[in-house]
């Protein structure tokens, strides 16, 4: 059987390159990519202390942040297309009307 | 509860193999230059975390994962790169943000995790049996404890459904006359 820290360490290693992704990248797209994995990391850690807790709880809670996931892609990804409508770009370097 | 594990069997060998895949491919997300490719490795990453979840027992949540993520988010990601032109622009998609400062940043954040997280920490370690068909139990947890947030998000999906549509429409007044015009 796996051991949880071996689950753990993955997780982390994961959410770790999800962040890497998210400071280093600069299109908008592989930043939201990015931000795609940390989540994933974190629902691999839910469902690591599910299973050695012996209770559901964590996959339910899986399941609300798959849902929620799926709502912040609609959102986003349709946020990022308007965006590059009326700027012509997803270069999250020359978006920047909102920096004061 | 014993203490020195040793990883052998089947089951051991196909967690480290799936472990192993979507580690690369989940680098490749982050540093691959082409925006497609990087979509892909993506798909990689999500399909192999479904594996995990399957090999820790949980099975529905890993059907979910497949249906969610990799038939629902990776295609609708790959539709935003192809339908804008210059979205998957190499230049855009590989021109590094301040790599210096950004590699201290996540080298700290990975020390600071594999301290706290396996240094510090000692998990305990139970040997938990394999939970075999976790559907019908998630189930009865949504209908009964979860009633309240299962409905709640599906409130959510509605609004995020209309906000995505309202957002990403072209113009509206331009589609209204049009929409008069046919009929």
């Amino acid at each position: 059987m796996i051991p949880l820290a071996h689950y753990i360490g993955l997780s982390a290693m994961l959410f770790a390159i999800g962040a890497a992704g998210v400071l280093v990248r600069r299109n908008a797209l592989i930043v939201f990519m990015s931000v795609e994995l940390m989540l994933n990391a974190s629902h691999l850690g839910l469902v690591a202390f599910s299973r050695f807790r012996e209770a559901l709880d964590g996959q339910v809670l899986v399941f609300f942040g798959m849902t929620v996931a799926a709502a912040e892609v609609a959102v986003g990804l349709a946020i990022i297309i308007a965006v590059f409508r009326s700027r012509k770009t997803v270069n999250i370097d020359e978006l920047r009307s909102l920096n004061g | 509860m014993t203490s020195g594990y040793e990883i052998t069997g089947i089951a051991a060998a196909a967690w480290l193999a799936t472990a192993l895949v979507t580690m690369v491919a989940a680098v490749g997300v982050a540093v691959l230059r082409n925006i497609v490719h990087a979509a892909f490795a993506l798909l990689v990453v999500l399909l192999g975390v479904a594996g995990l979840y399957a090999l820790a027992g949980a099975d529905l949540i890993a059907v979910l994962q497949i249906l969610l993520y990799v038939g629902g988010v990776v295609v609708l990601l790959l539709f935003a790169v192809m339908l804008t032109s210059r979205m998957g622009d190499p230049e855009v998609a590989s021109q590094p943000l301040a790599p210096l400062r950004a590699a201290l940043a996540v080298t700290s954040l990975s020390a600071l995790l594999a301290y706290g997280l396996i240094v510090s920490t000692r998990w305990r370690d139970v040997d938990a049996p394999h939970i075999v068909g976790t559907t019908a139990d998630v189930g009865e947890a949504f209908l009964g404890r979860y009633l309240l947030p299962f409905e709640v998000i599906s409130v959510l999906l509605l609004a995020a459904v209309v906000g995505a549509v309202v957002i990403a429409r072209r113009d509206s007044r331009s589609e209204r006359e049009i929409g008069e015009r046919r009929r």
